[in-house]
């Protein structure tokens, strides 16, 4: 007998049958979750009774290349309790509409037929305005009919366009790629309206500009299985397993395959754990630790050892030989811009020869112009868009010098700034005379410039660092412990075993990046510090090499199809799209709070400007950002004039606008944004907690928007004496907006401050596509049941309005109008050649020309009564234009036909169009039309890239040619995306996709100016603010942020607070969820140190009070040991709807969210246009509006908290 | 020899995420049900901290599991009698508190709130009680360190430390953690199942797992005083004790368990062991120092032909012996001698096994500035965490068997860092991978099954025969045609 008996006989195992029948199910179905996280991850939805009952991850993504580990599972512990959301408390079941609201309209509607009439009837009463703004967000939703809530959202659309015009109504939804037909389904209905949509990805701060900077693009990241293929990876201010839950394990195997794994976090995070070195950079401060690893690579690796593989790759690869010219300064010289070629007798006669630079070839001892750059981009002789090492002009093969210190005409003494201080250093450069056009010049390389500002002597004389143990001189080890807290040796030996890895595996040395630098207000300056030990070390580009920013974006791969379908491409007009940072800072009025920039302005010239709105105004007119409403008056109303004035044609109307901006008789809303008629007035909100979680300066939102008090306590006049480009009002206007609209599944702080809310299909309850940055899948939303209660998926949503907007726009708009649309100078386009310097039309530097010194201007027909019909219909202008993206346009005309004839299509007019009825419909024309989901598109794309490159590139499509994916086929297994023209991955072969590789491997160049990976930026802005080369600026201290001005005399401790993701929601996604609330602490704490909590006698689970002058937040601490002192976290996002009492502090009323504490601070070298890679492009570029540079007083919160 | 199959797991410490994807998987498939609400039969834990229930590895406090005792080992807890003692008063018994009140809210208070002048918001309210209430506690309370000064310190495991050590466990530059991912261990030798009056628990002999018949239970709830674990929960709104099953209605239609399936670290790895029953009393008898070892020689070769003979003569199936040596939890116990026993002295001969975490190696601040031990890469010497606390979970206090796997775990990563890099010269590498006692080939099966091993190499789900089992209880071929008629009121003649 032996000691434990196990029991066998099924007779006495009935009752397992128990277990049994709880885990039956009928229906399996695949989805995933529409979340803004970039998981992407497939999941299997399973159905009892039609009822969902919960989820499973798929584990069936098609393997990688033999060696990888696989995408499985794939899923985390907030997408495994979505099925909680379905049929929660929380869940919006039916329409609602405000109760005062309703009143208001069902009066009006007694007295006036028609609903505009009975819209204008409420808004243009101030009264009856001001009493259902008031109540915003206080309660008394009241259930309404989707007839009722769809003629009262229509009506304020056409009172709007008619009032004030289109312009004047806005939308957002944030990061396509997670739900891209739903997107598509609002932003598709507004650019039919002409409305403006707004920008989420600088909004969120998660747009890194240094991507733009060096490599012309927002972002491309490898997918996260390429991190296996590395061999040293630095993971800075990115928390792998709490935002990357899905792909964390391949950090974490690349390990067990040798990798070395650095962990820069000022807390031991989650990811810590997995570090061979956990480094606990001081928050904000990472670009020193980085820039001091640079200084170790310059001095080791390229000034004292040529290593072979990191010289060739710069000379091919990066600006590092380009030539700088070198402009006498009153301290010693400065550098300029880059040598052109149109400063040479030589090359001054080639097209654009403005914008091809110059690099000193070795063969010929002479300045060459190497092909590749970007006036061989848009030149009209097409094939030598090339990185050949040859001369544009000849084609004569050159070899780019690196630097001049062996054969040089002189040392130059040049000026460069010390970081956080005034003290400049003059510094020795070789420099190389050469004769231009203008006289002769002193030139030297970006590299001598680079080893110049990093410091590393070289023999030279000047302010040179004695040493690594130099602690004055910026950029050494010990200079940048001051910062960091990091200390030197750590430093100096990480650069060392990083250069040694990159060496021996030729670049495979990965910086993984993050939100923790990105969210920064120098977080620019940040990255560019973090991207130049990677170029430095030829790391870009190549398998398990390069930078791995993920925040945010979520890659929408079949862009150039999508943004067709979403941007309403196929029936026309330029969208009206505008960065939602510059939006919401001038529009909620965040810019009246604040004095003066963060940042001290440049002395003299051009960007001397005091107050960033002033910067932003001058960004408008020159063509260089968007703005929406465009004009003081409406774009129709506009247009009318024009006509009345005598323009007929097209030109003819934008030259009469372009006089009347000159004449000042128009202006830009921009000029004067708190006037009335410059406001947003109604706000379409869908797939977004837009008043909370994407409001950063969120009770600015509430005052300036919404109508009401807000708990911010700063000065609303404090900009009055320094922004003059812009007209200053009193009072502060509060309320703009008449109608606040959110589409949505569950009641979020957005819909609980809503004037009207749709219910929204979950993510269980559509058809829908997904596509992510950290896999290379397409894979669905899937309907597991149909849409729950009254709720409808997105599609259905915008369909239902624009079909009730056609039915009323019968009355108001009867037939076509025409309108006028402004937008600004674009990246991947000729304007990127519009402003090679910077001349104001206002101040009659230039003549306003559209298009190239100011915006472009365009007449744009609508037809509303047929709004509903081309929302339907997938317009011939697809047909005739082909699809394009990042500047390659991809004719499918003859696919188009043959779709129509096999699709279910609609015709119309005699045309045969695909139909977009259904979302089905929609997602089956992205597939059909991206070069990323048809091989054939793909194909196409390759050779038209190929006639502008020069070299072969078709061959990469050539093997996937007549593979093309439908949804069905998506939804029986995710399908890996093809090799595209529209990106620089190669997926080939299972090949993980890493950015770049296009480029280094095939040689298509980079869409900058150089063509090449630039670490130099010579634009005029660029070098007034000390920006040109990669450099410091500390992060904002608590007096330059300003927060504390009115609130910091109330007693407690004053700390940094950073939001980083928390691990129990994405943003305020799942934070309601009880699942996810139970395994967190109940309601979302403020983490802080021990020591810091003792100071202020706060125990672990006490609930504190935490302020500023934006605003006030509530809820519990959390003690612990693994926060730095000085530092409080609050995981982003809370929903202050859960748990959240009461503020003693500010008159007992509710204490916000974690937005409550911000307030948007842009950055004006980062609204640069017109110029090369520094273009505008729609969520893409622009000024993010920084988050981290925080600063809070954290107390105990007085007796007990107040609810109710 | 009596030679038993036992499904069987291994959990990667190093590659644990700490991200609960388990845990709700489990809660969505098995606890969401009223009365389970607070019971997370997998559930995760920060390490050092004081886990859930809370310090249930104190068996000063709780007297779960087994002591040693002569030839065989005796329940902590007393004998028959002494538990009959205390059928209706357990002093040893977690009282709720002890796991946490579980609450939801008053969403209610959202959608239909009434007009007012402050924005409405859903404040808490027990799930037992349905008042309001404060939260206090939760199953994942001290997450991430939160508390560090409570929880942390007071983790059983310290004891073991020195106060300086100690002290470093809490100091900003110098502390770590991990994560301990926790489900019943479906022990060899239940503490559960001997202590229960009823004889509800027992231990399936198909695949050893352990369950409660929720016909047999009475509710006396002996079985979670017996857990060391706290792995077997009350039913508080049917009076039934309940446990992990390991998804057996999954792993019968060969699906892997759900907690090991939604595992996104890829930290989890099942398959089956072969045992000797035989030696079951005699090994859980054993001195602590001795413990580790004879469990794993308990655990029998598959590969071995007189071991696949025994099985063969008790019965065993072919296919079962098959999946025993496909098992990837045999590689990391028997073979490469990585996963180890949580708290081998409890006696219950858990088959759930742990490979320990690398962590970040040592740092020292000197002149304010934090730096490094110069370690390229995680390291024995240079670790943040000290061995004996994790000789203390691992290895019943043994500092030896933890140094054998942390060696083989560096070992195995200079390696492959010397093979794919060549920074690391191969003579340490090889020297290393010597004095750990493996070969080339056995670091590049570590690392492949560590890193590469795909779903279906991570999971071996033996075959169940559940047409045998079916037929001993009525015909299979009856059974499938009257299975999918399952009336939940089956119709009845007449009229």
């Amino acid at each position: 007998m032996t000691w434990i008996r196990d029991l066998l006989d099924p007779k006495v195992r009935r009752w397992e049958e128990m277990y049994r029948n709880r885990w039956q199910h009928d229906s399996e179905t695949r989805s995933t979750h529409g979340v803004n996280c970039t998981g992407g991850c497939s999941w299997i939805v399973y159905v009892k009774e039609g009822i969902v009952t919960w989820e499973m991850q798929a584990t069936d993504y098609p393997a990688l290349e033999a060696g990888l580990p696989r995408h499985e599972p794939r899923g985390c512990q907030r997408g495994i309790c979505f099925s909680w959301h379905v049929y929660a408390p929380t869940r919006v079941k039916y329409p609602y509409l405000r109760g005062v609201l309703a009143d208001l309209w069902a009066r009006a509607r007694a007295e006036h037929a028609d609903p505009v009439e009975a819209w204008a009837s409420i808004v243009e009463d101030e009264v009856s305005r001001s009493a259902y703004q008031q109540a915003r967000g206080k309660g008394g939703l009241r259930r309404a009919t989707w007839e009722e809530a769809l003629d009262l959202v229509a009506a304020s659309l056409l009172y709007t366009a008619k009032r004030y015009g289109p312009d004047r109504v806005i939308g957002f939804s944030p990061i396509p790629a997670m739900s891209m037909v739903s997107y598509a389904a609002g932003s598709r209905f507004l650019q039919l309206f002409g409305g403006a949509l707004l920008s989420f990805y600088d909004l969120y701060a998660d747009f890194p500009p240094a991507s733009p900077e060096t490599w012309g693009e927002k972002t491309d990241a490898p997918e996260s299985a390429d991190w296996f293929n590395s061999k040293y990876i630095v993971v800075a201010g990115s928390n792998l397993s709490m935002t990357r839950t899905p792909d964390v394990h391949f950090a974490a195997e690349a390990r067990h395959h040798g990798a070395k794994l650095v962990v820069l976090s000022p807390d031991f995070s989650q990811v810590s754990k997995y570090a061979d070195w956990w480094l606990p950079v001081t928050a904000g401060m990472d670009g020193a630790l980085f820039l001091a690893v640079s200084h170790v690579l310059l001095k080791e690796f390229h000034a004292e050892r040529d290593v072979p593989y990191f010289t060739g790759y710069l000379r091919r690869y990066s600006d590092a030989p380009f030539l700088v010219v070198l402009e006498p300064g009153p301290a010693g010289h400065v550098p300029g811009r880059m040598l052109r070629a149109s400063e040479l007798a030589r090359y001054r006669g080639e097209e654009h020869a403005e914008w091809k630079p110059l690099v000193l070839d070795r063969l010929s001892g002479e300045p060459r112009m190497p092909q590749g750059s970007i006036g061989f981009r848009w030149q009209k002789e097409p094939g030598r868009w090339n990185l050949e090492p040859r001369d544009g002009q000849d084609g004569a093969e050159i070899d780019p010098v690196l630097t001049f210190l062996g054969e040089r005409d002189a040392v130059e003494q040049v000026t460069f700034a010390e970081p956080g201080a005034s003290r400049t250093l003059l510094r020795g450069v070789p420099v190389r005379h050469l004769e231009t056009v203008g006289g002769q010049v002193a030139v030297t390389t970006v590299l001598d410039l680079l080893m110049a500002q990093f410091g590393v002597a070289r023999g030279l004389e000047g302010d040179y660092p004695q040493g690594y143990d130099d602690a004055e001189a910026p950029y050494t080890p010990a200079w940048q412990e001051r910062y960091t807290g990091i200390g030197r040796n750590t430093v100096v030996q990480l650069a060392r075993e990083w250069a040694a890895t990159a060496e021996r595996t030729n670049g495979k040395c990965t910086v993984i990046i993050g939100s923790g630098v990105n969210h920064w207000y120098h977080a620019n300056l940040h990255y560019r510090a973090a991207i130049t030990p990677l170029v430095l070390c030829g790391c870009v580009g190549v398998s398990g090499g390069g930078l791995a920013h993920y925040t945010g974006q979520e890659k929408l791969a079949p862009t150039a199809s999508w943004s067709a379908l979403a941007m309403a491409l196929d029936w026309g007009a330029p969208p009206r799209l505008q960065n939602g940072p510059s939006f919401h800072y001038v529009h909620s009025d965040q810019w009246r709070y604040e004095r003066e920039a963060p940042e001290a302005p440049p002395a003299a010239g051009k960007f001397a400007r005091s107050h960033t709105l002033d910067h932003q105004v001058d960004a408008v007119r020159r063509g260089w950002l968007p703005f929406y409403p465009q004009f003081d008056r409406s774009p129709i109303e506009l247009l009318r004039e024009a006509e009345r004035a005598g323009a007929r044609s097209e030109p003819e109307v934008v030259r009469w606008v372009a006089e009347q901006l000159r004449t000042r008789a128009l202006r830009f809303a921009v000029e004067d944004p708190d006037a009335p008629e410059n406001w947003p007035r109604v706000w379409l909100i869908w797939r977004a907690n837009a008043l909370l979680s994407s409001a950063k300066g969120h009770e600015y939102f509430l005052r300036h928007y919404l109508g009401l008090d807000g708990n911010a306590v700063a000065d609303a006049d404090a900009a009055e004496e320094t922004v003059h480009e812009a007209v200053f009002r009193h009072p502060a206007p509060r309320g703009k907006l008449d109608l606040v609209v959110d589409v949505n599944f569950r009641m979020d702080t957005s819909a609980l401050y809503a004037d009207v809310v749709l219910p929204a299909a979950t993510w269980y309850e559509k058809d829908d596509l997904n596509t992510t940055d950290l896999h290379s899948y397409i894979h669905p939303l899937g309907a597991a049941v149909p849409p729950c209660w009254e709720s409808r998926t997105d599609w259905d949503t915008f369909k239902a309005l624009a079909e009730r907007v056609s039915a009323l726009a019968r009355d108001h708009f009867p037939e076509p109008f025409r309108e006028v649309v402004a937008t600004p100078l674009l990246h991947d386009t000729p304007d990127e050649l519009a402003q090679p310097e910077v001349r104001d039309w206002v101040r009659g530097e230039c003549d306003p020309i559209p298009g190239r010194t100011m915006p472009h201007l365009s007449v744009v027909a609508r037809d509303y009564p047929n709004l509903h019909r081309r929302f339907c219909a997938l317009g011939p202008r697809l047909r005739e234009e082909g699809v394009e993206d990042r500047g390659v346009h991809i004719p499918v005309g003859d696919l188009y036909d043959a779709y129509a004839r096999s699709a279910p299509s609609t015709e119309w007019n005699g045309v045969r169009m695909p139909s977009l009825a259904r979302a089905t419909e929609a997602a089956n024309v992205v597939l059909h039309f991206a070069p990323e989901t048809n091989g054939e598109v793909a194909w196409r794309g390759f050779q038209v890239q190929e006639r502008r490159v020069g070299l072969p590139l078709a061959d990469l499509a050539e093997p996937y040619r007549g593979v093309s994916y439908d949804f069905l086929a998506v939804t029986k297994q995710p399908r890996r995306i093809l090799t595209s023209p529209c990106w620089s991955g190669i997926t080939n072969g299972g090949r993980a996709y890493t950015s770049f590789a296009i480029n280094v491997e095939r040689l298509v160049p980079w869409r900058t100016l150089t063509g090449r990976q630039h670490l130099y930026l010579d634009h005029a802005a660029y070098r007034a603010f000390g920006e040109a080369l990669p450099a410091f600026k500390p992060r904002i201290d608590a007096a330059g942020a300003g927060a504390l001005l009115r609130s910091g005399s109330v007693p407690g401790i004053t700390l940094n607070c950073v939001t980083p993701h928390g691990k129990w929601h994405m943003h305020t996604t799942y934070y309601d969820n009880l699942r996810m609330l139970t395994l967190s602490r109940g309601v979302e704490p403020f983490w802080l140190n021990d020591a810091d909590a003792a100071q202020i006698g706060v125990a672990d689970n006490d609930w504190v009070e935490v302020f500023n002058d934006n605003g006030v937040v509530v809820t519990r601490a959390v003690v612990t040991a693994r926060v730095p002192r000085g530092l409080t976290i609050f995981y982003h996002a809370p929903e202050r709807t859960i748990s959240f009492p009461k503020s003693p502090l500010r008159r007992n009323r509710r204490g916000g969210g974690h937005n409550s504490l911000t307030r948007m601070r842009l950055k004006p070298v980062l609204m640069v246009g017109g110029y090369a890679q520094l273009c505008y492009r729609f969520n893409d570029y622009g000024p993010p509006s920084s988050d981290r540079d925080t600063w809070v007083v954290v107390r105990r919160l007085e007796g007990a908290p107040l609810f109710y | 020899m009596d030679v038993r199959a036992q499904v069987s797991m291994v959990f990667h410490l190093d590659k644990c995420i700490g991200c609960h994807t388990c845990s709700i998987a489990c809660k969505n498939l098995w606890t969401d049900r009223r009365g389970a609400e607070y019971m997370w039969w997998n559930n995760v834990e920060t390490k050092p901290g004081t886990g859930y229930p809370t310090l249930y590895e104190d068996q000063e406090k709780y007297r779960g599991g087994w002591e040693a005792g002569a030839g065989r080992p005796r329940l902590k807890l007393g004998g028959r009698l002494a538990e009959l003692a205390r059928i209706f008063h357990n002093p040893r018994l977690p009282a709720l508190d002890d796991y946490y009140e579980p609450w939801t809210y008053r969403y209610d208070q959202l959608i239909g709130a009434p007009p007012s002048d402050d924005q409405p918001v859903a404040t808490p309210v027990s799930l037992v009680t349905g008042e309001d209430m404060k939260i206090e506690a939760g199953p994942n309370w001290d997450d991430d360190l939160g508390g560090s000064s409570i929880y942390a310190a007071a983790d059983p495991n310290v004891e073991a430390l020195t106060d300086s050590e100690r002290g470093q466990l809490l100091a900003f530059e110098r502390l770590v953690f991990f994560y301990l991912p926790r489900i019943c261990n479906h022990c060899l030798n239940p503490g559960c199942l001997a202590a229960c009056p009823a004889g509800a628990i027992y231990k399936r002999g198909e695949d050893g797992i352990v369950l409660v018949s929720q016909h047999k239970c009475r509710g006396w709830r002996m079985c979670i005083s017996g857990c060391p674990y706290k792995k077997t929960y009350f039913n508080w709104a049917n009076g039934k004790a309940e446990k992990c099953i390991l998804c057996y209605p999954r792993q019968e239609t060969q699906q892997v368990p759900a907690c090991m399936h939604s595992c996104v670290g890829r930290i989890r790895y099942l398959g089956v062991l072969l045992y000797d029953a035989e030696r079951l009393a005699a090994t859980a008898a054993l001195p602590d120092a001795e413990l580790v070892e004879a469990q794993r020689a308990l655990i029998l070769d598959p590969f071995d032909p007189e071991i696949a003979a025994a099985a063969r003569e008790a019965g065993m199936p072919e296919a079962i012996l098959e999946a025993a040596r496909r098992s990837p939890v045999f590689q990391f116990v028997k073979r490469f001698r990585l996963a180890l026993p949580h708290h081998p002295e409890f006696r219950t001969l858990p088959m759930l096994f742990y490979v320990p975490p690398l962590l970040p190696v040592m740092a020292t601040v000197s002149d304010g500035h934090y730096e490094v031990t110069p370690e390229l890469l995680s390291s024995l010497d240079a670790s943040r965490l000290p061995l004996r606390y994790l000789a203390a979970m691992f290895t019943a206090g043994e500092v030896a068997p933890i140094v054998e796997v942390y060696r083989k775990l560096v070992a195995a990563r200079l390696y492959q860092r010397a093979t794919t890099v060549g920074d690391v010269p191969r003579e340490s590498a090889t020297h290393a991978l010597e004095e750990a006692g493996l070969s080339a080939q056995d670091a590049e099966e570590i690392y492949r099954l560590t890193a590469l091993a795909s779903f279906e190499e991570r999971f071996v789900v033996p075959p169940f025969f559940r047409e045998g089992a079916i037929e001993s209880v009525e015909d299979v071929h009856e059974h499938q045609e009257e299975e999918g008629a399952g009336f939940l009121r089956p119709p009845r003649r007449g009229w």
